[in-house]
């Protein structure tokens, strides 16, 4: 971070101006008058003259000098970089290298395991589960068990695919799991009828009549992601609607909402903040959890 | 003292009633709140019930509401008896006080709506804030114009403290306000990424700074000699803290930013800022403290006085570990902990709140027109200060307890360099905190339910202990000491 000349100027003399003139106001009142009282009163309120605590002068001249020695050493008087040549881009560099140099063997050496061997192997099973923690616990639960929205990790259903080069592309890269909204579209009635439809892939109570009518224009509309049968793509991360399985919760009430709204599901990409070896176990560690 | 009968007492007693309203509704939110960080089921499933609304409600009401009418009152009170001249407009005065209520009543009907700014401590949305610049600059008009109609010399240093409150806060108020409305409820911040943050912290520390510091050390100025029958310690000291403190507090704000984007240099200067800020700070805590010497005793019998006194160490404990935790080492333990949250309330609570109750001990009976120290009881004062001293102990404990250990989890890390705990893990162990604090806050509500009983019956001219115990020392013409 660079500023231009001006400002440069300003911020060192605004700063070293400050501290010279509060030195000075300290020094200039450290003699008082030699009177019991200034001689003022208000409202029967008297002011002694004595002088400033000794021990008080002491503790703000020492600040100050500590500050001007803080502000020599580290970046702070202006565009100066301080002698000590400290910047928080650095002190994080060197943290993160100190880090990585450190632990990077033993994460090469796990993630060099196979999936059936990291169920074996207790370190890669306790540092798959602290990763999972650390990194995805927020949205997906402490045991994977998932929120409305987030996909339960701890059961047998992948909406993306369940092999582990499959996990492992959802958390190096992301996935963004758009639904669009049908209302404008198919308007209510349509809604209604696929809802109705969809239900009935999961065999569970509905309407005949509408069933049939909404499965005219699931063929067309949703069939692409979801499949003819409503089994699911998971190439396209197209849910599987035929089973008790919901992400964004199964009643009639809910489906006609995410098909008139839509959704948006995104899962961040992980790869620049963990790197391959971390995902790897992680993958391995929630392969071996939905078994 | 012919000026005397023309002072303007009626709008300094509706600020103090205000005072005693605002308080109590504010911290029964606070309790609620605080139980909903404890117990999530209070929040009802009611969106304007809910801990993201009225959390915003809480901090308006007890600072801009509680604080702020605590302060105008013995703003206004102070300069006309420091001045002798009444003040400079009734009329404006009466604006500034039905102003400020608007202000608040709008507070209390946008924010639960889920109307907000998002700026910390600003979240009203601009129509409010152009009516508080203008209820604000109104107030800078009737005070200034009273300074300036004043038939004594000097200006008492409680009015410096005033002066600068009234300056400063319109200058952050009005540059962090500044936005773009899209609607009449809905603004844009007219600055963009670390620029609006750093314009935010420059603005919410200097609200800590010159509302609820320079503003309340004008309270403590006036009422700590007065209750004290004392005169102040030294004047040199007032001079020379004064100036600092106002000169120094602009810098710190950045010291809420630390290990983030924002320029190096910007962190390196606001920390070393806010250490050089303690002595400055400690010279208020100093000059009142001091002025009771000689006058020790007192604090024996007369519990407004403890309160004055007790919230000065209060104020002296809190602007001592402001500092300490503006070191960025520290800081890197302590953000975004709970530890946070307790050392604005050793400030909020053991400071502000306690020196506003003791100056309104001091100031209600006056303005019923009885004598000092005349309250409807003056026991109940002292069972109010240990409810209120017992309460700050157990909160700002227990946020000590939750902040380090909240903090020492968020960084410990295993032997295959992965964080020990998950985020959730130290919610679970920060529960035992929570309820303590709940305890705590709910203890200094009662406190401040006690005050408003007290209040209550002394407006109604009733007087309870009078004949109990009559030997209240301060309204003995000997001034004796048994």
């Amino acid at each position: 971070m660079t500023m231009s000349n001006t400002w440069h100027w300003y911020v060192l003399l605004g700063t070293l101006i400050s501290l010279i003139a509060i030195m000075w106001l300290l020094f200039a009142n450290r003699t008082t008058s030699g009177e019991k009282t200034t001689g003022h009163e208000w409202d029967g309120i008297e002011e002694l003259d004595n002088p400033l605590p000794l021990w008080w002068v002491g503790l703000f001249v020492g600040s100050v000098i500590y500050g001007l020695v803080y502000l020599i050493w580290y970046p702070g008087l202006g565009d100066l970089a301080g002698i000590g040549e400290w910047t928080s881009t650095g002190q994080l560099k060197e943290i993160t290298e100190q880090h990585d140099a450190r632990f990077a063997p033993l994460y090469a050496e796990l993630a060099s395991l196979d999936v059936e061997a990291m169920a074996e192997d207790r370190r890669a099973r306790q540092v798959g589960r602290r990763l999972f923690l650390n990194n995805c616990s927020i949205c997906h639960g402490l045991n994977g068990q998932g929120l409305s929205g987030f996909p339960n990790l701890a059961d047998d259903e992948w909406i993306w695919g369940r092999r582990l080069d499959e996990i492992k592309a959802s958390i190096r890269n992301g996935r963004s799991a758009a639904m669009p909204a049908w209302e404008t579209v198919i308007k209510d009635k349509g809604v209604s009828e696929v809802t109705q439809y969809v239900l009935s892939l999961s065999g569970r109570v509905h309407d005949e009549d509408m069933a049939s009518r909404g499965s005219n224009i699931f063929s067309t509309m949703c069939a692409a992601c979801h499949g003819a049968q409503g089994k699911g793509i998971a190439a396209l991360g197209g849910p599987d609607l035929s089973n008790d399985i919901w992400l964004y919760g199964g009643d009639s009430q809910n489906i006609a909402e995410s098909i008139r709204k839509g959704r948006n599901g995104q899962m961040p990409a992980q790869l620049g903040k963990l790197g391959e070896d971390r995902i790897t176990i992680l993958a391995g560690y929630l392969v071996n959890l939905s078994q | 003292m012919g000026a005397e009968q023309n002072y303007n007492m009626r709008v300094v007693r509706w600020f103090a009633l205000m005072t005693v309203v605002w308080g109590l509704i504010g911290m029964l939110v606070g309790l609620l709140i605080a139980g909903q960080l404890a117990w999530p089921v209070l929040n009802f499933d009611i969106p304007w019930l809910s801990y993201g609304r009225l959390r915003p409600l809480h901090t308006n009401a007890v600072i801009f509401a509680f604080g702020g009418c605590a302060l105008m009152g013995s703003a206004l009170y102070i300069v006309q008896r420091t001045c002798k001249v009444a003040l400079f407009s009734d009329r404006l005065a009466s604006f500034v006080f039905w102003g400020w209520q608007l202000v608040i009543v709008s507070a209390v009907i946008t924010l639960p709506m889920g109307l907000t700014s998002s700026k910390e401590y600003a979240e009203l949305e601009w129509p409010i804030d152009i009516l508080i610049a203008l209820v604000w600059v109104a107030f800078g008009v009737v005070f200034f114009g009273t300074i300036a109609r004043r038939t004594v010399q000097h200006i008492y240093v409680a009015n410096w403290f005033f002066g600068s409150l009234i300056i400063g806060v319109a200058l952050l108020h009005i540059v962090n306000s500044l936005a773009l409305p899209v609607s009449a409820f809905k603004s844009y911040s007219l600055y963009a990424g670390s620029a609006d943050a750093m314009v935010q912290w420059w603005y919410g520390h200097n609200a800590v700074g010159f509302f609820l510091t320079a503003g309340f050390l004008g309270i403590m100025y006036y009422f700590v000699p007065k209750q004290a029958e004392r005169p102040v310690y030294s004047y040199r000291l007032s001079v020379v803290h004064f100036w600092t403190l106002i000169a120094i507090y602009v810098w710190a704000g950045p010291h809420h930013l630390h290990y983030t984007s924002l320029p190096d240099w910007l962190q390196s200067v606001a920390m070393v800022m806010s250490l050089i800020l303690l002595a400055p700070s400690w010279g208020g805590m100093i000059n009142g403290i001091m002025t009771l010497s000689g006058a020790w005793d007192k604090l024996r019998t007369d519990p407004i006085l403890k309160f004055l006194i007790v919230s000065l160490s209060f104020y002296g404990m809190s602007t001592f570990e402001g500092p300490m935790m503006s070191i960025k080492t520290i800081n890197a333990l302590s953000h975004n902990t709970d530890w946070t949250v307790g050392h604005v309330h050793s400030g909020a609570l053991g400071w502000v709140a306690m020196v506003s109750m003791g100056a309104m001990y001091h100031l209600i009976p006056i303005l019923y027109g009885r004598k000092q120290g005349q309250m409807y009881s003056i026991k109940l004062i002292n069972l109010h200060f240990w409810l209120a001293t017992l309460g700050t102990v157990i909160y700002i404990a227990s946020m000590w307890v939750n902040g380090l250990m909240q903090g020492l989890m968020w960084r410990a890390t295993s032997i295959d360099g992965t964080l020990t705990y998950s985020f959730q893990e130290s919610v679970e162990a920060s529960f035992p905190g929570y309820v303590v604090r709940f305890i705590g806050g709910a203890i200094f509500f009662i406190g401040m339910c006690v005050m408003a009983y007290n209040v209550y019956m002394t407006s109604r001219g009733l007087s309870r202990d009078e004949l109990a115990a009559p030997a209240i020392p301060r309204l003995d013409p000997a001034g004796a000491n048994p």
